[in-house]
């Protein structure tokens, strides 16, 4: 049964401050980055007048804030931060504890250019470096989906057969600053929604001793990491169980991809995060003009839907690949895997790879209608990465 | 210092400032300015590196050799530009919430270390650049972004830490008092050894909002209230001292600095007829 909404013109900051709200969990711990501090703000103020009945701690580094995460987790508690660029680039080294000590928990992460030089700004290079810590990876396209994204992704870390932490993208100031009309479940949904938690193995549990994170060399180490591999492939039937059960309560529909005007679009561009809002306007306008192009929309990044992309993908003539970020000496993160997932393709489409919006450079529509202009004109160059909005 | 004088020192073309109207971390980056004029040290011969945050910003607006670093690690990037150029005079410029939270490692162990560096801490007692949450020099039970309430936590005494921590030169002043503010930077710069000089200065647009105390120059006029020369604070007792702002220097004593030891200990090493392994 879809619930009663309550409809707030907020920030996508706000909106997952409100999801925090509404999961209340045990523990945060947070430090103050620019663009992500709106949210713990926000939560801090629920904090301050009693709202939810979590212990909140202004800890004084990001290091600290997913230290202490990771204890309050291990101590059974559902504990929650949340950060941007070198923040999360700061905790780095105990997001990979968080996730190798399967720890659940949920941290939006507001994208925000790894410097240097020195900027604020919106990139995905921030979360890039963390693709292969063992985090679930989602990324929304706007408030409302931060917002339904990290209600999911609770139930989705918690889940006995998954137990691991989730990183939920949304992108710095375009997301987190811009107000949009969101609706808000009601707070005995979310909670029915994502239940008591039920740690299996606590430190608190006095009569059942544990421990987390001891020397674990050449004896067991590796049967640990391929111990993660099997949580990651379990995602795969969890995650559509989960937002199925989503959709029964908010009629809000997710999935590991979002396919838009695929049908039999020859032309199809791949992206995360927010520039999917303006690809679908693109793609609505090129449309009219009788162009067949489509937008394959990326939510989840890690574990990486190759059956999905594949689905969608096999049979296109164009792939186009738009990347936030890059890796310097290789193809960029997003255009390298999707071309990898075509590697059994029957047919290979032609693929092209833009960089766009670095350090929060504007992508406007005409960047995108050009990419696409390029792959109907058959003008791309496999591998040949080219850039949208750059001046050269 | 006249301002003809003073634009020869900044990169006039990098302002405006993001400081907001009123603040005082202008007032620091003249004195220090000033400080350096007066000791006649030419540009070349002087590095300011600083962290992340509004003070931080500083070294966009100095014309020195500048090196605007990662949050709270600019007193370890600064510990690299003093081993690689102990002939230079090195700066530190930050706030309490790069310098003593995220940083606060970095400076306790150069203290310790009394490597030859002059650190100036911007003190405002708040994160002014992400909005206002509470830092580790917030008074007990002041107002903050992340504090609506009060904040419980105690603050670090900066002058308390960085003596204890075996800083050889410790000032503190405030930005009301200007004159004293460059004789303490000025002092500390000839200083040989860890030299830090705590400035107390007003974000009113954060501390001072949730505080009461919006108007920068009322928040100034406190600051000279409620400040007491280390002379006539050491008569008072601790309960007069409250909420006082003791300024002067607090210690000034001779040590071998960091680079000292290590040359000793490398002749040492090497021994008269040369390296002997």
């Amino acid at each position: 049964m879809i619930a009663e909404k309550t409809r707030l013109a907020i920030t996508g900051a706000e909106a997952v401050a409100h999801a925090m709200r509404q999961i209340n969990p045990d523990v945060v711990a947070a430090y103050p980055i620019t663009p992500q501090t709106p949210i713990v703000e926000n939560f801090a103020k629920f904090v301050a007048d009693g709202i939810v009945d979590t212990e909140m701690i202004p800890v004084e580094s990001e290091h600290s804030a997913m230290s202490a995460v990771v204890g309050a987790a291990a101590a059974g508690a559902r504990a929650m931060t949340a950060t941007s660029a070198n923040g999360l680039a700061l905790m780095h080294e105990i997001v990979y504890i968080a996730a190798s000590t399967r720890l659940p928990i949920v941290m939006p992460v507001v994208n925000r250019a790894l410097s240097g030089p020195i900027n604020i700004h919106c990139d995905h290079s921030d979360t890039m470096a963390e693709r292969d810590s063992g985090w679930i990876q989602l990324f929304a396209e706007n408030a409302q989906e931060a917002y339904d994204l990290t209600i999911i992704a609770l139930k989705l870390a918690e889940h006995e057969s998954v137990l691991l932490p989730v990183m939920v993208n949304q992108d710095g100031f375009i997301i987190s600053h811009g107000v949009e009309p969101v609706e808000i479940l009601p707070d005995d949904v979310v909670r029915n929604f994502i239940g008591e938690k039920k740690p299996r193995y606590s430190l608190l549990d006095v009569e059942n001793p544990v421990t987390y994170g001891p020397l674990d060399l050449y004896d067991y180490y590796f049967e640990h990491k391929r111990q993660q591999v099997e949580a990651m492939e379990n995602v795969f039937e969890v995650f559509p169980k989960v937002v199925e059960e989503f959709a029964e309560i908010s009629g809000r529909k997710y999935n590991f991809i979002e396919p838009y005007r695929l049908e039999d679009a020859e032309h199809v561009m791949v992206a995360l995060g927010s520039t999917n809002g303006t690809i679908k306007d693109v793609v609505d306008e090129l449309r009219a003009e009788g162009k067949k192009v489509g937008l394959l929309k990326i939510w989840m990044y890690r574990p990486f839907p190759k059956a999905e992309i594949q689905r969608e993908l096999y049979g296109r003539k164009t792939v186009v690949v738009l990347d936030r970020s890059m890796s310097f000496g290789a193809e960029a993160p997003l255009y390298a895997e999707v071309k990898s997932a075509l590697y059994e393709a029957p047919a290979k489409p032609l693929m092209g790879s833009f960089i766009y919006g670095l350090g929060g450079r504007e992508i406007l529509p005409e960047h995108i209608r050009s990419a696409f202009e390029m792959a109907v004109a058959g003008e791309l160059v496999v591998d040949d990465q080219k850039y949208l909005g750059l001046r050269e | 210092m006249k301002t003809a004088k003073l634009i020869e020192y900044l990169r006039v073309d990098r302002m405006p400032t993001v400081w907001c109207p009123g603040c005082g971390n202008g007032i620091i980056m003249k004195a220090t300015v000033d400080a350096i004029d007066r000791l006649g040290l030419s540009k070349s011969e002087v590095a300011i590196v600083s962290g992340i945050g509004c003070s931080s910003r500083v070294t966009g607006y100095l014309d020195f050799n500048t090196l605007h670093t990662l949050h709270g690690r600019a007193i370890a990037f600064a510990t690299g530009v003093k081993l690689a150029r102990p002939d230079m005079t090195v700066i530190v410029m930050g706030g309490d919430g790069d310098m003593l939270a995220i940083g606060g490692n970095h400076f306790i162990h150069a203290c310790r270390r009394n490597l030859n560096l002059t650190v100036i801490v911007f003190n405002n007692s708040i994160y002014g650049m992400t909005g206002g949450q509470y830092s580790p020099t917030t008074p007990t039970y002041a107002m903050a972004s992340t504090a609506p309430y009060g904040s419980i936590e105690k603050p670090f005494d900066v002058v308390d830490l960085a003596t204890s921590s075996g800083a050889t030169y410790v000032a503190r002043s405030t930005v009301y008092h200007y004159e004293l503010t460059v004789k303490f930077i000025k002092a500390a710069i000839e200083h040989k050894g860890m030299a830090v000089v705590d400035v107390i200065t007003n974000c009113h647009t954060y501390f001072g909002r949730y505080n009461k105390i919006p108007d920068p120059s009322e928040m100034l006029e406190q600051f000279k209230e409620k400040s007491i020369p280390l002379s006539k604070a050491e008569e008072l007792s601790e309960n007069e001292l409250k909420d006082r702002i003791i300024i002067g220097e607090f210690r000034k004593v001779e040590s071998p600095d960091f680079q000292e030891l290590y040359k000793q200990l490398q002749e040492k090493a090497r021994g008269e007829d040369g390296y002997k392994a």
